[in-house]
């Protein structure tokens, strides 16, 4: 009797899924009508925009989120969809898939990893949507796939980490460990080649170990007890961001030594507990990476709307700290 | 001399064997690479090395997979201890970070409370699902399973909370007589459970559920009150885990606390020699699963392992270990040992 009775829950379920899908291809259908210009239809004069984030996976990441969630509000003009895509490319191409089929008038996203956007972007194309990369970039050789790339220069954040750890620390010889984010992302392979391009030409600094850490913070802390095990005598960490950092000085911790003296370490993001981090001189260094990219997005897309141009890559102004820097800005740190 | 063969040749039949053999290479590896890998020493007043380190780790992964045998035995599955995990850390530090003083014992104590209750009820509605309503295993805990990361991202306000509590962090990075009181933890619930299955009614209960869950009603056993206790019992071990995760990094990170853990589980589980299929089980066994998987995780730094190589590492040595114990290989290794040396008598168990 009551497998009967699920039988017919589950009918009406299905039915039910069934009637959304349908209302929500009807929508996809009035949107891909005349006017390419006003998408939702019902929603008249709002610009409607697409954005798949990459996840929740770090501080950083939230604040990104929250700065593009306040800046693209009704009340500015816009229509936001979001999904997040819990770091995976596959939920990442199947949320820009369903934007298209919804005719949205633009889709912005932080692609997870760089390879392999290639055929969902030219549907993109193929249905007249601008695309607009925010924070990480795409590998496609043709750039006529998107419109734009907003975000910060990774290759450089990590090169300003590098002539800082050669320049204050490179002094005598030392050895690095390096946390990288997760692999095959463009802020992992940027980072990782700024830093050795910045520190090649100095002797002293030997990179001993580099491991994933996934831009976790328990990864991160994973992976330094390793690190701890292996090799006695790690002079300086660097994270290719901030969680990771503060999970390598857990494990400082808890091996007994004293994460700013015993084992210096840097980091890239420069989020709150970052900073914190960094004030309290557990962290040594800090290059920003900066996450509010929502107002710019917005300015952008108001800019394509009214016809104009913007330039084919824009980068954010990232800054750098160090402890005093980092006390002066703590107490106004939004993020 | 004969019967020296037979006993080394009963030793290599042993289920564990080839696990207990995959746990000392990888240790083995370890020590090659850093020679002071298995020091333990002495620091700041508690243990420190690569073994206390790896016990640490392990204690996650250990309660997970404890809970994980018991329903394994009960032919079941529980694919929501992951998302219980983030649950749970979620709602503790929410309520820790909210309140006027999350440096109190008496704050901390009530925010585990109410997790464990609400991982209690997780335990609860999993258990109805499969015990009463009858729905296959594998899918009604698929359901926590994904909406669980939802209701931690919304209990966190898809924000990554982070606290800072003296209490709470005892747990994950606290020692109690030179010990790892994370370690302690598992240990404790781990040696609770191996009293209570095999000192008590309850492990045959559960087996004979497993076997044969017709035939154990038929004979008197309340099978549905069996599989009931053991998804609530996994749902809270998964909780205690979700505890130890997120005290260690102090913060609960909804979209990643536990992520794929159930599949680690099930491995620790299958390595252990609990069938899928349900019925025998052996805790100790995957006490070595478990151990096996943190090891190979934690050697992978150990070794220096590329990164983009790390997945296929691992790949390959729990194929190898799978396949050294399946019936088929062994058989066969067998034959072929016979073939070459006079076989030795066997012996009936």
């Amino acid at each position: 009797m009551v497998s009967n009775m699920f039988r017919k829950r589950s009918m009406a379920a299905g039915i039910a899924v069934l009637a959304l899908g349908l209302a929500a291809c009807a929508g996809g259908d009035s949107g891909d009508g005349e006017t390419a210009g006003s998408g939702g239809g019902d929603e008249g004069d709002l610009i409607s925009v697409g954005f798949s984030q990459v996840g929740a996976e770090s501080g950083w990441r939230a604040a990104n989120t929250k700065s593009i969630q306040d800046a693209l509000t009704e009340e500015a003009g816009f229509d936001l969809s979001f999904s997040d895509a819990q770091q995976k490319q596959e939920n990442q191409i199947q949320a820009i898939r369903s934007y298209i089929a919804q005719g949205v008038d633009y889709i912005a996203f932080s692609p997870v990893v760089e390879s392999g956007w290639d055929s969902v972007l030219e549907e993109a194309k193929a249905a007249d949507i601008p695309v607009i990369l925010t924070d990480r970039a795409v590998d496609s050789e043709d750039t006529s796939l998107y419109v734009t790339f907003i975000g910060s220069d990774f290759v450089e954040e990590g090169k300003r980490i590098g002539e800082w750890v050669s320049e204050n620390l490179g002094t005598e010889p030392i050895n690095v460990v390096e946390l990288q984010g997760t692999t095959g992302s463009a802020p992992a392979i940027d980072r990782k080649t700024g830093f050795e391009d910045a520190i090649e030409g100095n002797d002293n600094i030997s990179v001993i170990a580099s491991e994933t850490g996934n831009f976790t913070r328990a990864e991160g802390k994973t992976v330094m007890e390793g690190f701890l095990q292996a090799y006695p005598d790690i002079d300086v960490v660097y994270a290719h961001n901030d969680d990771m950092g503060l999970g390598a000085i857990e494990a400082i911790e808890a091996a007994g030594k004293v994460p700013g003296q015993d084992i210096k370490v840097v980091t890239i993001d420069g989020v709150k507990d970052g900073m914190t981090a960094l004030a309290e001189g557990k962290i040594s260094y800090i290059v920003e990476c900066n996450p509010l990219l929502g107002p710019d997005l917005a300015e952008i897309i108001k800019t394509l709307e009214e016809g104009g141009t913007v330039e084919p890559r824009i980068v954010t102004k990232d800054e750098a700290f160090d402890q005093e820097g980092a006390k002066a800005v703590l107490a106004d740190r939004q993020y | 001399m004969s019967s020296v063969m037979t006993s080394a040749g009963a030793v290599a039949r042993h289920r564990l064997f080839w696990p207990i053999v995959a746990l000392a290479v990888l240790l083995l590896a370890c020590v090659l690479k850093s020679s002071t890998f298995l020091d333990i020493t002495i620091r700041d007043g508690h243990l420190y090395g690569g073994p206390i380190d790896i016990l640490r780790r392990s204690s996650v992964l250990l309660l997970v997979a404890l809970g994980m045998t018991l329903v394994i035995a009960t032919r079941g599955i529980d694919l929501s201890v992951g998302a219980v995990m983030a649950i749970a850390g979620a709602v503790a530090l929410s309520q820790i970070a909210a309140s006027d003083n999350p440096e109190s014992l008496a704050v901390v104590l009530s925010a585990i409370g109410s997790a464990v209750l609400v991982c209690l009820l997780i335990g609860v509605f999993n258990g109805f699902l499969v015990a009463v309503v009858g729905i296959q295993p594998i899918i009604a805990t698929l359901v926590i399973m994904t909406a669980g990361r939802g209701i931690a991202m919304l209990i966190t306000g898809g924000q990554i909370t982070t606290v800072t509590s003296a209490p709470y962090k005892t747990i994950a990075t606290g020692y109690w007589l030179g010990l790892p009181v994370a370690a302690l933890i598992a240990g404790f619930f781990f040696l609770a459970m191996a009293l209570i299955t095999r000192r008590t009614a309850l492990g045959v209960l559960i087996e004979s559920v497993g076997i044969n869950p017709v035939a154990s009603r038929l004979a008197g056993v309340r099978a549905r009150t069996i599989i009931w206790t053991v998804y609530v019992l996994c749902a809270f071990f998964a909780c205690v885990a979700g505890f130890i995760r997120s005290s260690d990094i102090m913060a609960a990170d909804a979209n990643n606390a536990g992520l794929f853990i159930e599949l680690d589980a099930i491995l620790a589980v299958v390595i252990g020699g609990t069938s899928l299929a349900g019925g025998k089980f052996s805790l100790v066994g995957t006490l070595v699963g478990v151990l096996v998987i943190t090891t190979l995780t934690f050697s992978v730094t150990i070794l220096g392992i590329p990164a983009n190589a790390v997945s296929l590492f691992k790949a390959l040595v729990v194929i190898l270990v799978c396949l050294l114990q399946s019936p088929v290989v062994r058989h066969k290794l067998r034959a072929r040992r016979r073939a070459t040396a006079p076989a030795p008598v066997e012996v009936p168990a």
